[in-house]
């Protein structure tokens, strides 16, 4: 998928003036925020578990190289075979030669957050593959031709309106209006392409170094038939993805769905492992799984670290007052929100993505609600402060920094144009106390109170000489 | 005891009335307050812009103006909080100067949690009538745990009534230079906070920082509102707000 980061501003401000977008966007308090607030409240200790889950994410982290061969040793012993890739396109080359290899002509998707950073859908059309997204969600948007919003709600700037339409143009069947009536729908347009595929991808919310297996956690339905149906099965994930043990992956499960979507646990918690064996009736006949690293390895042992330990359950995108404003779609990539500013730049290179760490007001709403502890505030001013170092902030802005740093050291000085300033501005306000037009952005949206004329340094001298 | 007042830049500059109400509060509560001549800025704004160094320079700075404060306090939780929460972490080394500021963090508070939890004001000596309610600063809140610790003060005013508005910890959009880079985010975030202000049925709002004030009040006063008043605490636990009303 394209970055498209650098038009931020632009497109928030399309977003801020789309009237279907912003009614979408209404249902995130609803729907997320509360439904999460009130699953967190049915753990007897939510800061003990959500601990728990750091530590072991961590240690993870430490070791990565470690949990990474055990977890291909395991999977490989089990009838599985584990491929590495260093980036997107080595990913794309990989299950594209599975599935030239495999004589495959069709794929269905589950969800995979994975496959969009790979653009993993181009890549095996241009290679004569059909694939065919069947999680709801991603199905809707490979009808409208349009990248996900949410990592967890692929397609929740849409509203149930614009569905009806795109399914009544693209079924060439009767409007629907009724989600249940929607949805059965799609399950009958979709049920002959699961039968039909010669593969299933899917990605993998967590990898099990001790059994080498893939857990996936799912709500349709759609990712049992996509990994056991087709005679290929495909699981791509990122590197950071393994956890040792099945009790460490129980440990997350009882957070990620709770933290994503409110629920206490997901209709399917499904855990992939080995290929079929002789005396099994069902699965598939070969199971790849793909590593993907992409810049994850980059992140080990800087700053950055932390944000590896990322379950991509959503909540800090749903609790950023800047997402629930603007959607996801205005941070240009498949990873939106605090945790996809952190990433994104990562991922993209800093010069890519120059907005996406300002965009925030250091707010602190994403770090609370995050259930492996991320201090994702922090990791937004590494990010700043990595593209301070490397000379990318715009040139007005350093200017306009260094005056400041300037005066700031320079008492006397900074006492000076202080109370310059407090004159003019007392003098802009005039009688209404109030500036309607500065140059700069504030009054743009804005009226500026304006202050009485004189500093507290000024007034507080006064006083103490009588 | 000694507490040295931190005015920031922002009370200095655009409304040096809450800087006198933080000094009617300290010394109602029996403090001994000083008010280092020289200070300027905390150094968050280039520290929020990943300018670490202007950032450092202005804490050693900080740190030799109060070095003789058994205590700082600070009316903003946002400066406070970059004092005690951010210093630390620009100052890892075991140097004079980082020892210096890690010791300036830790005497350093907002100014509410001060007043209750350090200076245990019984008594406020402020006035005022009719209803308010109370917008949770994101830096007091999450970065000091400023919850409780202002409305245990406005519960002291016996003619005020809190009436909390939906949403109240949500951030404003204020964001310090988030506010003119993004400033149409900013002002739909404004927006809100002004719907929820409305809604809660009070005339006066009232938070612990003068940013979040300027955007709030500035917000409201675009959108017609020239009614609603908006207030810093220390100006509704010093002063007589709200007798005019």
């Amino acid at each position: 998928m394209k970055v498209a980061s650098l038009k931020f501003q632009r497109n928030a401000g399309k977003s801020l003036n789309n009237k279907t977008l912003q009614s979408a966007l209404k249902n995130i308090e609803s729907r997320f925020v509360g439904a999460r607030r009130e699953a967190i409240s049915h753990l007897d200790d939510f800061e003990a578990v959500r601990s728990r889950a750091t530590t072991i994410r961590d240690q993870v982290l430490a070791n990565l190289d470690q949990w990474l061969i055990r977890f291909e040793q395991e999977a490989q012993r089990r009838g599985a075979i584990v491929h590495w890739a260093e980036t997107a396109e080595e990913a794309n080359r990989i299950i594209c030669d599975i599935a030239r290899q495999y004589g495959v002509k069709k794929a269905v998707k589950s969800k995979s957050m994975v496959s969009e950073e790979c653009g993993l859908n181009d890549a095996l059309e241009a290679a004569g593959v059909q694939v065919v997204e069947t999680d709801l969600g991603e199905y809707i948007l490979q009808l409208a031709h349009e990248p996900p919003s949410h990592i967890v709600a692929p397609v929740l700037h849409k509203t149930k309106d614009e569905v009806s339409d795109l399914f009544a143009q693209h079924h060439h069947l009767p409007r629907k209006t009724g989600i249940a009536e929607l949805c059965q729908e799609a399950r009958e347009i979709l049920r002959p392409h699961f039968i039909a595929a010669d593969m299933g991808i899917s990605g993998a919310n967590f990898l099990i170094a001790e059994t080498g297996s893939v857990l996936i956690v799912t709500n349709e339905g759609n990712g049992r038939l996509a990994t056991t149906l087709p005679r290929v099965h495909v699981a791509l994930t990122g590197i950071e993805k393994v956890v040792p043990t099945l009790e460490d992956a129980t440990t997350l499960v009882r957070l990620l769905p709770r933290s994503a979507t409110g629920q206490d646990i997901t209709n399917y918690v499904s855990v992939l492992t080995g290929a079929k064996a002789l005396d099994e009736s069902d699965g598939p006949e070969h199971f790849h799984i793909v590593l993907l690293d992409n810049g994850r390895s980059k992140m080990l042992g800087t700053k950055l670290q932390a944000m590896l330990r990322c379950i991509r359950c959503g909540a800090c995108m749903n609790h950023c007052p800047v997402y629930q404003n603007v959607g996801g779609h205005a941070y240009g990539w498949v990873y939106p929100g605090p945790m996809g500013s952190v990433l994104t730049p990562s991922f993209a290179g800093l010069a890519a993505t120059l907005p996406l760490p300002n965009a925030s007001t250091l707010c602190g709403a994403c770090a609370v609600v995050c259930p492996v502890s991320i201090p994702l505030p922090d990791l937004l001013r590494e990010v700043r402060h990595q593209q301070s170092l490397a000379n990318l902030r715009p040139w007005r802005e350093r200017k306009a920094l260094a005056v400041w740093a300037w005066l700031a050291l320079r008492p006397i000085w900074y006492a000076r144009c202080a109370g310059l300033m407090s004159r003019v501005l007392a003098w802009l306000g005039g009688a209404k106390g109030r500036i309607g037009w500065l140059p700069g952005a504030w009054t743009r949206g804005r009226d500026l109170p304006a202050p009485a004329g004189q500093t507290f340094r000024d007034l507080y001298r006064k006083r103490e000489k009588p | 005891m000694r507490v040295g007042l931190f005015v920031t830049c922002l009370v200095d500059l655009m409304r040096p009335s809450i800087g006198f109400a933080t000094l009617r509060l300290l010394a109602h509560a029996g403090c001994d307050v000083i008010v280092p001549e020289h200070q300027t800025c905390c150094g968050q704004p280039g520290y929020n812009a990943g300018d670490h160094t202007a950032a450092r320079e202005l804490a050693i700075k900080l740190a030799l103006e109060f070095a003789d404060c058994d205590y700082v306090v600070v009316p903003s939780g946002s400066c406070a909080g970059m004092i005690r929460v951010h210093y630390p972490t620009l100052f890892p080394d075991d140097s004079e100067p980082a020892r210096r500021v890690r010791a300036l963090a830790a005497r350093t508070y907002e100014l509410t949690d001060f007043l209750v939890n350090i200076a245990k004001l019984q008594d406020v000596p402020g006035r005022f009538t009719g209803n308010l309610t109370y917008h949770d600063s994101c830096s007091g809140l999450r970065e000091l745990g400023v919850k409780q610790q202002p409305r245990a003060l406005l519960a002291q005013l016996p003619d005020a009534t809190l009436k909390e508005m939906a949403q109240c910890e949500t951030c404003c959009g204020f964001g310090g230079a988030f506010s003119v880079k993004f400033d149409e985010i900013s002002s739909r975030m404004a927006d809100n906070k002004a719907r929820h202000i409305h809604a809660s049925g009070a005339n006066t709002v009232v938070a612990g920082d003068l940013g979040c004030l300027l955007n709030i009040e500035g917000r409201l006063r675009r959108i017609g509102d020239q009614a609603t008043r908006v207030l810093h605490i220390a100006e509704v636990l010093a002063g007589d707000e709200g007798q005019t009303s």
